[in-house]
């Protein structure tokens, strides 16, 4: 017996040792991997600083090889900036370009440059900065944005704080794309680390990246303009919706930069902790057409649809109402939007007389729509609703991004789909080019376009607003409603941007009451 | 023991072998184009035939398993389509994370089953061996995430007492990677502790029943004290069994906590590598969660002839 005895302690011994060891390896091991930089962990609370809850992490800090909105969100206005960007009301201004002309061919720019801006590792902003970073664009960025900067013709340093960009046709599309991530000014020098340490002009400096879980922004001392009012800014990324909402609830986060599920606001709104912004985006939630397929390349099939759908109803049945209708391509931020919600009033008898005239009273629709939740809720509705009219959908859920991408982007394998087109801007991209996945070929709309993209500002307003309404009235596609911007914040954090129309999560307007 | 060692070995190189081929195979049906869902919405044709070539994709699927095995053989995970950083250091970074949560959550599940689990079967003809009982077959039932989901909206949003969720290394504040561990480390641990306990019970039970143990009840000694001193060996055989599954099933149910809490381990990594269609990183992940099933099962058998003596002997 006690040998016996004797063997089980020594098992019971070995398998603590084991444990201890593992946990120590474990906690050791997360020493070396975490490269903390001290408080971070908690930084709700504080006066000087601030947490954010996000969706979307970014794979990678490197925007010139890696696409998406994850990198921009955090990046750009804060660690990076631009010659020029938007206000909230959509307008072009001056960043690190103190002022610019236009010539009077349209096609040359003369930006002067803020004479003390310097990256955060030392290096001064100088106008060579700046042409090495647009031909950087041309040269050595592969993601798809980069094709905005092809229209530059040449790129030179007139002097230190003067930079002349000349355009092979004139754009008016290239300077707002300026705005955008191919228009940060990077550090020629900083360019190899770009992926893990950025280096920019911003408020604020890169600090650290949790992987996984989240990236920290410090106050940057030297910063050229008005410093920013918090000092160490957390991004932290949240894959779950009620994950997101606890963190608020529970204090480890002040802010939900993007509520996912708006159904949930409602344990915010009666709350006096809380605040709730709610704004415009640039998302545009399209009932996107095959326009090469029938039965939907009948333009009398596309109108039913439109008219088959009552978009308010649809919207408080999927979006618990928030959002805007919109009826075109183009959200309130735009300067050419207009209010095209009249032209295909819900009217099912209307709807069911044009498919009739079309020859095809009961056509059978395949929606294809991504596992994303607005299209997969808002993908209900659109059925029901359309069954109402005659039409038989099948609806078929598409894993997001690669199975949707795939089968309806690339190979058109589809009639409709639900999808919200985020990117700014992004009328001629969707509408313009006839080998875009809506495959919408209008010479028409096509022309206007291009009219619009050359032309002085006023005339750029008039082509888009009318290319707006010709794909309207065409029912290239049924636009659901414009996805809100919902923000949902502690009562002290002032200065949270009302409408997102910009990629970035502006911190530079954050303050605390 | 050696023997049985090293047939134990060959199993668990087969078993990885055979998931190395099946995994590939999945991942190579899989819909939806790497290059593709890298490059983005609007990429074009020729950039995303590029990206192919750069990632070795349009090689032929033969040639690409055998560099993916030569490279894993070798210590070289890869590099992810995604991020293009190398993937083995980040998989090591959240292997540690997932193991320190799935070894809390076992030494939970341990302190609640062994005490709860004996205790029931000593009693079990009394009322509180059978409260305890039933209490254990409505823990078996909760799936670990709902357990998180109680235990956040309780602890977490009502009470305020502990975080939602997050993560915090050890070494940048040990009080708050203590706090942020507590719940997700109980939504895991009890469940098993559950499950756990039914098995405690049911072995104690058997072991009550055998002869020698009733003899030496027949010498006056208290049920408690027979167990210890003559049943506990024999009851550990079956429970350690079942640690084992367990310690597999922990792993996977540590995917779906790692999801509810928003902790960075191999879960995490491995659903988003999914949604992102980073096959490299998916292949890696699961080799490694196959890796860690298979070499639990190892230490269970050699722990089997650790245990029960009559297990040494047949194996000599």
């Amino acid at each position: 017996m006690s040998r016996s005895r004797s063997t089980t302690a020594r098992a019971l011994l070995a398998g603590t040792a084991t444990l201890a060891v593992l946990l120590s390896a474990c906690s050791a091991g997360s020493t070396a991997s975490g490269g903390a930089s001290g408080g971070s962990g908690g930084g709700a609370g504080s006066s000087a600083a601030i947490t954010i809850g996000l969706v979307a992490e970014p794979a990678s800090l490197d925007f010139t090889t890696t696409d998406g909105a994850a990198i921009p969100q955090v990046l750009l206005t804060n660690v990076y900036e631009t010659l020029v960007k938007q206000d909230q009301d959509g307008k072009i201004v001056g960043s690190l370009a103190k002022d610019w002309k236009v010539s009077d061919d349209r096609r040359t720019y003369t930006f002067d440059l803020q004479p003390d801006a310097t990256y955060t590792n030392g290096d001064p902003f100088t106008a060579a900065d700046a042409v090495a970073s647009i031909t950087a664009v041309k040269s050595t960025w592969t993601v798809s944005l980069k094709a905005a900067m092809d229209v530059v013709s040449e790129a030179k340093a007139v002097s230190d704080h003067q930079l002349q960009v000349t355009l092979s046709k004139p754009s008016n599309d290239w300077l707002f794309r300026m705005t955008t991530r191919i228009g940060a000014m990077l550090d020629p020098k900083a360019l190899s680390t770009i992926a893990t340490q950025p280096v920019g002009t911003g408020p604020y400096a890169f600090a650290q990246w949790n992987r996984g879980d989240s990236i920290v922004l410090k106050a940057n001392p030297s910063y050229w303009g008005t410093k920013p009012t918090y000092q160490t800014v957390t991004f932290k990324y949240f894959k779950d919706p009620t994950a997101l909402n606890n963190a608020l609830l529970s204090g480890t986060i002040n802010v939900i930069g993007t509520v996912q599920a708006p159904e949930s606001l409602a344990q915010f709104e009666g709350n006096s902790k809380y605040q709730v912004i709610e704004g415009t985006t640039n998302g545009e939630v399209v009932l996107s057409f095959n326009n090469k397929k029938a039965p939907l390349t009948d333009q009398r099939v596309r109108e039913a649809v439109r008219y088959a759908i009552d978009h308010k109803a649809l919207m408080d049945t999927c979006w618990a109402g928030k959002g805007t209708l919109i009826g075109s391509m183009v959200p309130p931020t735009d300067p050419w939007y207009e209010d095209r919600t009249g032209d295909f009033p819900f009217d099912q008898a209307k709807a069911k007389q044009l498919l009739a005239a079309s020859g095809n009273a009961t056509p059978t629709l395949r929606l294809r729509i991504p596992n994303l939740p607005y299209a997969v809720s808002c993908g209900q509705v659109v059925k029901s609703q359309l069954q109402q009219v005659g039409i038989t959908v099948q609806l078929d859920q598409l894993e997001f991004p690669a199975a949707w991408l795939q089968t309806v982007f690339k190979d058109h394998d589809y009639d409709m789909s639900i999808v919200a087109h985020v990117e700014p801007r992004d009328l001629p991209a969707v509408f313009g080019n006839p080998d875009y996945y809506t495959q919408y070929d209008n010479t028409e709309v096509q022309a206007d376009i291009a009219a619009a993209d050359q032309g002085t500002e006023q005339e750029q307003v008039a082509d888009l607003k009318k290319a707006a309404a010709t794909i309207s009235t065409t029912a290239a596609a049924d636009f659901l409603f414009l996805l809100p911007n919902l923000v949902v914040a502690d009562k002290d954090v002032t200065g949270l941007p009302k409408n997102a129309i910009t990629e970035s999560f502006d911190l530079t307007t954050l303050g605390r009451s | 023991m050696v023997l049985r060692l090293l047939r134990r070995l060959l199993v668990l190189l087969v078993g990885l072998a055979a998931s190395s081929v099946v995994v590939f195979a999945f991942m190579a049906v899989l819909p939806g184009d790497p290059a593709r869902v890298a490059l983005g919405v609007n990429a074009s044709e020729p950039a995303v035939a590029e990206l192919r070539r750069q990632f070795g994709l349009d090689r032929p699927l033969l040639v690409q398993y055998g560099d993916w095995v030569r490279g894993l053989l070798t210590g070289d995970l890869g590099q992810s389509y995604v991020s293009r950083a190398p993937i083995g250091p980040q998989v090591l970074d959240r292997l540690q994370v997932t193991l320190i949560l799935v070894v809390t959550s076992m030494v939970v599940a341990a302190l609640v089953a062994l005490p709860l689990g004996a205790w029931s079967a000593l009693r079990h003809r009394r009322l509180s061996g059978l409260v305890l009982s039933a209490l254990s077959q409505v823990g078996v039932a909760v799936p670990a995430f709902l357990a998180g989901i109680l235990l956040i909206t309780l602890f977490a949003v009502r009470l305020g007492w502990l975080p939602a969720n997050g993560w915090t290394p050890p070494a940048q504040d040990p009080g708050m990677f203590v706090r942020q561990l507590v719940l997700p480390a109980l939504s895991l641990g009890l469940v098993q502790g559950a499950v756990l306990t039914r098995y405690v019970r049911s072995a104690v039970l058997d072991v009550l029943r055998q002869d020698h143990v009733r003899t030496a009840r027949a010498t006056g000694l208290s049920p408690g004290r027979v167990l210890w001193r003559h049943g506990a060996r024999n009851a550990a055989v079956p429970v350690v069994t079942v640690l084992g599954l367990q310690l597999a099933t922990l792993l996977v149910g540590a995917v779906v906590v790692e999801r509810v809490f928003v902790i960075p381990g191999l879960g995490s990594l491995l659903l988003d590598a999914v949604g992102q269609r980073d096959l490299k990183v998916v292949q890696d992940v699961v080799m490694v969660l196959v890796l860690a099933v298979l070499l639990v099962n190892v230490v269970v058998d050699l722990l089997y002839v650790v245990i029960d003596p009559r297990l040494r002997t047949a194996s000599r």
